[in-house]
């Protein structure tokens, strides 16, 4: 009984991992139909954010629910203005773009901090499951991907922000038309999606420390969640999550975590032939 | 590129080029140069099975270091088995074709967007990357090659004479044998691109939709052509395996499929010269620049990429192009204006 409590909820958190890995992501391909390839190093980012602002003496959670959004938020607008914007139109073109900003990220924090894994202690310790040692952080985890869904919900369905966005979304140049500005509708929604990646990274850290390779560990998992979830940001980050956590985190208990991507791979593959814009684009048509 | 290869004097040059350099390289070049150019060879190879699928069947892969890893895996594995390495090299052509077939079929008949193309080729070369670092362990052996995860696997033979298990290629032979690879690459994509078949490709890169109401199988076309891209790349990487005799996880990095985009962005889109040139001229410069020691190649490839993309996103070879085109016609309408002012003149301007 006690060992299916302990996979259940790491099938849990395995779902809320995902989500937390793509919320970010799939905000900017929702809003603007691009594949932000550099998503690895903007994690990679929030989580050296973390752990250089934390040996430097500042509290844990400040760093990672304040600084972290913000300074990848930050980064995001800078690279939407500087990039991002001169390609739009030309979606090959931003993922080729975006690529290489991944490269020059790593490089860059290569030089800057080398080549070492640097870490901070995992906060809140364990617990007792019967004879199973569950860490508490996980439920933070978990916590916070269904506080990133639950935000972006109440933002897009309730605020005068959302609206605009929604209406950016289904059709720009009426939005356009009718006096909102997409330019700057865009440029906020990288921002956002962003700091949401920044938070991510920022939570992760703890867990499994930071590199700058680190986000090669996780951009497929990111990717694949995304475009199998398709353009619906909410319901479609947390079907495709939902399914491939499962998926993954099941083969993943049986023949170890490589094979677990591979599965995760293969399910998405064969869905995609099935449902070529995602769960979204088929079922769940008109949901956020 | 769309009139036909065999009435463009370009391709006999390109031919001629690559002749000279097989038949007189060797005998004028110094045997370090002849290893450095060597490697050129082999990614030339590897770039133009990106600069085909690209430039002449409008896929744009991110993932093309997959089959690159493929082909180099499939030769080291099968050389060590079987102990010579002709059918090591086919079989390194075949099987990532095989693959890229096989993959082909789920996007291209899934009709998947250019943006979850791109996507799904860059998660399947890293999950490929991931499941190559993860065959450390003894248990992973096939037939009497291990293969060694992140250690990669080491004393790959070198190409013998086929049917001659002992006859090793010196380096001299080695890089003519390239060569002459190359040039078959090349010269079989240009005559594969005149072709009906090539026609048709290059109608579906223009507008896919009019090509499929004329009644052409969009889905089929594009597999095949992935798939002849795939087996080119997987060629490169048994190249490079049998050349470095020695072959790890990163020929299925992130690096690998980028350098390949850099290549083939540099020298221009729509191109074949172009790729080579990209290949020369980058590796060069990234030889330079790494001398420097200031710089990592990730920041210097990113920043490549970067400004590729945003400040010469045609290429060198059609912007190039291109100029010698507007410099030709500006010319000629100079001359025109000045055999409109001294009509008394004519036959007189260079």
């Amino acid at each position: 009984m006690d060992y299916f409590i302990v996979v259940a909820l790491e099938m849990v958190r395995a779902v809320a991992w995902l989500v937390l890995l793509s919320a970010g992501l799939a905000i900017i391909f929702g809003m603007m139909r691009v594949i932000n390839f550099a998503h690895g190093e903007f994690l990679m980012l929030g989580g050296y954010t973390v752990v250089t602002s934390t040996h430097a003496g500042v509290n844990e959670a400040v760093a990672i629910l304040i600084l972290a959004p913000l300074s990848v938020g930050l980064f995001g607008i800078i690279v939407e203005r500087l990039v991002i914007r001169r390609l739009y139109g030309r979606i090959l073109d931003s993922l080729l773009a975006t690529w290489g900003l991944s490269m020059l990220m790593i490089g860059g924090v290569t030089l800057i901090f080398g080549n070492t894994v640097e870490g901070i202690a995992s906060p809140f310790g364990g617990m007792a499951i019967g004879a199973y040692q569950v860490p508490i952080y996980n439920f933070v985890l978990i916590g916070f991907a269904a506080l990133v869904l639950f935000g972006v919900w109440v933002v897009l369905k309730f605020t005068r922000a959302g609206l605009i966005a929604r209406a950016t979304m289904q059709n720009p140049a009426m939005a356009e038309a009718l006096g909102v500005r997409t330019s700057w509708v865009y440029m906020a929604t990288f921002g956002i999606g962003s700091g949401v990646t920044g938070l991510a990274g920022g939570l992760i850290a703890p867990v499994t420390g930071v590199v700058p390779t680190m986000g090669v560990n996780f951009v497929g998992q990111a990717f694949i969640t995304v475009i199998t979830g398709g353009a619906a940001v909410i319901t479609g980050t947390l079907s495709s999550a939902t399914l491939l956590g499962t998926i993954s985190q099941a083969t993943t208990f049986l023949a170890g975590p490589v094979y677990g991507d591979a599965a995760l791979l293969l399910v998405a593959l064969v869905l995609l032939r099935l449902l070529p814009q995602g769960i979204t684009g088929r079922i769940f048509k008109r949901s956020l | 590129m769309e009139k036909s290869a065999i009435r463009d004097p370009g391709f006999y040059l390109m031919i001629a080029i690559g002749l000279a350099a097989l038949f007189i390289g060797p005998l004028v070049v110094d045997m370090f140069t002849i290893m450095q150019v060597t490697q050129y060879v082999v990614l030339s190879v590897f770039a133009l099975s990106l600069g085909y699928i690209w430039g002449f069947g409008g896929i744009l892969s991110f993932g093309q270091a997959a089959f690159f890893g493929l082909g180099a895996y499939t030769f080291a594995v099968a050389s060590i088995n079987i102990g010579e390495t002709t059918i090591p090299l086919i079989l390194s052509f075949l099987l990532p074709a095989a693959f890229g077939a096989a993959l082909g079929y789920f996007m291209f008949y899934g009709k998947l967007s250019d943006v979850y193309l791109g996507v799904v080729t860059m998660v399947v070369t890293l999950i490929f990357w991931k499941l190559a670092n993860h065959t450390a362990g003894p248990e992973y052996v096939i037939g009497k090659a291990r293969l060694g995860g992140f250690n990669g696997i080491p004393s790959i033979p070198t190409l013998n004479i086929p049917g001659e298990p002992d006859a090793w290629l010196d380096p001299a032979q080695l890089f003519q044998v390239f060569m002459a690879i190359l040039i078959a690459v090349y010269v079989g994509l240009r005559l594969l691109i005149a072709s009906d078949f090539g026609r048709v490709s290059i109608g579906i890169r223009e507008n896919e939709t009019r090509a499929s109401l004329l009644g052409y199988d969009v889905r089929k076309h594009k597999v095949i052509v992935f798939s002849i891209g795939s087996g080119i790349a997987g060629l490169a990487g048994a190249m490079w395996a049998t050349y470095q005799s020695f072959i790890d996880p990163n020929a299925f990095g992130m690096e690998m499929s980028a350098k390949a985009l850099v290549w083939v962005m540099a020298g221009g889109v729509g191109t074949l010269v172009g790729p080579i040139l990209g290949v020369i001229l980058l590796q060069w410069l990234t030889l330079k620049l790494g001398m420097m020691e200031l710089l990592n190649s990730f920041v210097v490839l990113g920043a490549i990429m970067m400004a590729l993309v945003l400040a010469l996103p045609k290429g060198m070879v059609p912007t190039l192009r291109g100029w010698a085109l507007t410099g030709w016609t500006l010319a000629r309408r100079g001359r025109g204006a000045a055999r409109a002012k001294k009509p008394g003149e004519e036959g007189g301007a260079g």
